[in-house]
């Protein structure tokens, strides 16, 4: 009896030593994508997390700790995305969810965060309309509009006849919306739109197809990665640049990390995006270095590695401001009034009506600058933009 | 008219490309398949192993483009010997479910071993200056890279064929795959048929994984991102015969070609439907014997 008693005493105590510890813990649950065929976008998530944490990880308030739950979502796949959420809001009690690669999997998470009121910060997930479902989901990434309809705009002013080929999956449909509005409003027209599955290896048939209409640009979109590389090397291989097609799109077609092996059919290829690791600002040289000595002297950071490092940024900076104490509505109206002027890519926002990101946006022209190919910038098309979509439709 | 004609002309090109790459990557599958009754799923591994030694080679060591393709094919022909030897034979008498577990597992086995080698990003490829721009003929252009593809091919198909059909070793494999037990009993010895053959089937799947690399990119989930459109192959064209694959690829290739082209708001949904329509009318392939 007496035995029992006093090990229940110490069970107690340990209960309250171990409850004050977790009060100085803050747990940020991380989704990203480790398995399946698409673990190349889940890997620069990663590395962004992991730089942030190497260099930043222990900026922290006296006595607070931060412990990150990693968990694999093994791709676009919304219904597993949604499951681990929940483990991680219910078993885990994290008090931030982040990471997300895959806008299917984020819209399926944002709405079981606003039931838990748990802070749910997107560092790639792009889907347009996701911050409308959730008070509690903002994002740090980009939106498709921010880069395609400030293209749009731009690309009328130079050609009249374009031609669409679009990855036929949400994001592609959004890319292709937002050239389209911005294109026409400013007087080009539109000869041919093609949306390409998402399984597709050989894009010869599609470049043909484009090649045959003779249009005077080319407007694409692909997922980052090897789709894109596979797309451009056709547009090359079939002489579509020597037939005086020019190839434009976002900033996904010319991915950081993916630049070298398309190599030189993407010289001369023009995006609009917000981050380029060739970008001319203090704050992205010693970024890029930092990440080529963690990670290797002959890799480039992508977008997506800036996304989760200014993620993990916004994150540590409203621990800080609420030293430790963490509270949801606090934390939204932390991030609602964010702004950080020295994130890579330039000055960052967070939208307080949209919680949505504020941003530059870049137009690059893909050239070879020492050997190696490079996402040049060469104006600032958008300045702290807004995403358009939301002006257009605000929500009810 | 003369729109159409030239379109028409482009498309067969384009599909002739992609078919020809598709059959030099399976054939050795349907012969696996056919020939030793193995349910190789991991077939891909090798042409992606070749992809990588050939990437590899041109890469950091600067070997020359037709160096770095053979480079490809003795060393994953030798590698999947010791292979064949050390697992396949062991499973050689099992089900098709044991043979399907180990080399599934085997692909999960080479996936992450490439990743940790080779990162998750594709290899770049440098094609050398010959291959690269395009040829003009009446009035199209044909891209340089493709049309070695195809000439290479076709003169590899030949020299198979005439393997198969001409040579002693094909009569010996002809005879295996038709009743191996009274090959066996005449005094061909089937066991180092086998090891040869499947050093062939592999060698070839590297071939096309190296000859490929530049329009089915080489990366870490290549053996089962693809491996639908090797089965595919195989299955249409029947097993243990070199013939039904060579007319299932380029039908596959042709008529994915011309379905993007002409109608793409069906994308490549048509692929999966032929091989429907093909299998529900020949259950066999289109030379297997029923």
């Amino acid at each position: 009896m007496r035995m029992k008693l006093t090990a229940s005493i110490a069970g107690f105590a340990l209960a309250a030593i171990s409850g004050l510890a977790a009060a100085q813990t803050v747990k940020i649950g991380v989704l990203s994508t480790y398995s399946g065929p698409t673990t190349a976008q889940g890997d620069q998530l990663d590395k962004g997390v992991k730089l942030f944490m190497k260099l930043n990880g222990t900026k922290l308030p006296p006595g607070v700790k931060v412990e990150l739950v990693v968990r694999d979502d093994g791709g676009a796949n919304p219904d597993n995305a949604k499951r681990i959420a929940q483990e991680l809001i219910v078993r885990d009690k994290v008090q931030f969810l982040t990471g997300v690669v895959w806008t299917p999997n984020a819209a399926a998470i944002a709405p079981l965060a606003a039931q838990a009121k748990v802070p749910f910060i997107s560092m790639n997930a792009a889907g347009v309309a996701i911050p409308y479902s959730s008070p509690y989901f903002a994002r740090v990434s980009f939106t498709l509009w921010q880069s395609c309809y400030p293209l749009g705009q731009w690309a009328a002013k130079k050609f009249k006849r374009a031609y669409i080929v679009v990855s036929d999956f949400v994001p592609g449909h959004e890319a292709e919306e937002a050239f389209t509005k911005g294109f026409k409003e400013g007087g080009g027209q539109i000869i041919g739109a093609v949306r390409v599955p998402l399984a597709n290896t050989d894009f010869a048939a599609y470049m043909q197809r484009v090649k045959d209409a003779k249009p005077d640009v080319l407007f694409a979109f692909n997922p980052a990665g090897k789709q894109a590389t596979a797309q451009m090397k056709a547009y090359a291989d079939l002489g579509l640049d020597k037939a005086g097609i020019k190839y434009i799109g976002p900033g996904d077609l010319t991915t950081d990390e993916e630049l070298q092996s398309m190599g030189d059919a993407a010289v001369g290829v023009m995006t609009v995006h917000h981050y380029s690791a060739a970008g001319d600002r203090p704050a992205n040289k010693s970024f890029v270095a930092a990440y080529k000595k963690e990670f290797g002297q002959n890799l480039n950071p992508g977008f997506m590695v800036v996304g989760a490092y200014d993620g993990m940024q916004l994150i540590f900076d409203a621990i800080n401001s609420l030293k430790g104490k963490m509270d949801a509505d606090n934390t939204m109206a932390f991030i609602k009034s964010y702004k950080n002027p020295n994130s890579p890519r330039g000055p960052i926002a967070i939208d307080p009506d949209t919680r949505d990101i504020v941003q530059n946006e870049y137009l690059r022209e893909v050239r070879k600058v020492g050997g190696q190919l490079a996402n040049v910038e060469l104006d600032t098309i958008g300045k702290m933009l807004k995403d358009p979509w939301k002006q257009f439709n605000p929500k009810k | 008219m003369q729109s159409f004609v030239s379109s028409l002309v482009s498309v067969a090109f384009h599909g002739l490309a992609y078919g020809m790459i598709l059959y030099v990557i399976s054939v050795g599958l349907s012969v696996t398949m056919g020939l030793m009754g193995f349910v190789n799923l991991a077939h891909g591994v090798f042409a992606m192993a070749g992809g990588y030694v050939m990437l590899t080679a041109m890469n950091k060591y600067g070997v020359p483009f037709p160096l770095a393709l053979a480079l490809a094919f003795v060393s994953v022909a030798v590698a999947s010997i010791v292979l064949e030897r050390l697992l396949y034979a062991r499973l050689y008498t099992a089900g098709d479910l044991e043979q399907v577990l180990l080399t599934i597992g085997l692909i999960f086995m080479a996936v992450a071993l490439a990743r940790l080698i080779f990162g998750t990003l594709q290899q770049p490829v440098y094609l050398p200056g010959y291959l690269k721009g395009q040829f003009a003929l009446l009035g199209r252009d044909f891209p340089a890279y493709r049309v070695f593809l195809i000439g290479f091919s076709a003169v590899l198909v030949a020299a198979l064929w005439f393997g198969v059909e001409r040579t002693r070793w094909g009569a010996k494999v002809r005879a295996a795959v038709d009743n191996r037990p009274m090959a066996q009993a005449i005094g061909i010895n089937t066991s180092v048929l086998f090891s040869g053959t499947f050093a062939l089937g592999s060698g070839l799947a590297a071939l096309g994984g190296g000859l490929g690399a530049e329009i089915i990119a080489i990366q870490p989930v290549y053996p089962f991102e693809h491996l639908v459109y090797f089965l595919i192959v195989v299955a249409v064209g029947g097993l243990g015969s070199l013939r039904g694959p060579f007319v299932a690829a380029l039908l596959i290739g042709v008529s994915d070609t011309a379905c993007k082209y002409w109608l793409p708001q069906f994308g490549a949904f048509f692929i999966y439907a032929a091989t429907i329509a093909l299998l529900l009318w020949r259950p066999a392939g289109l030379f297997g014997k029923a």
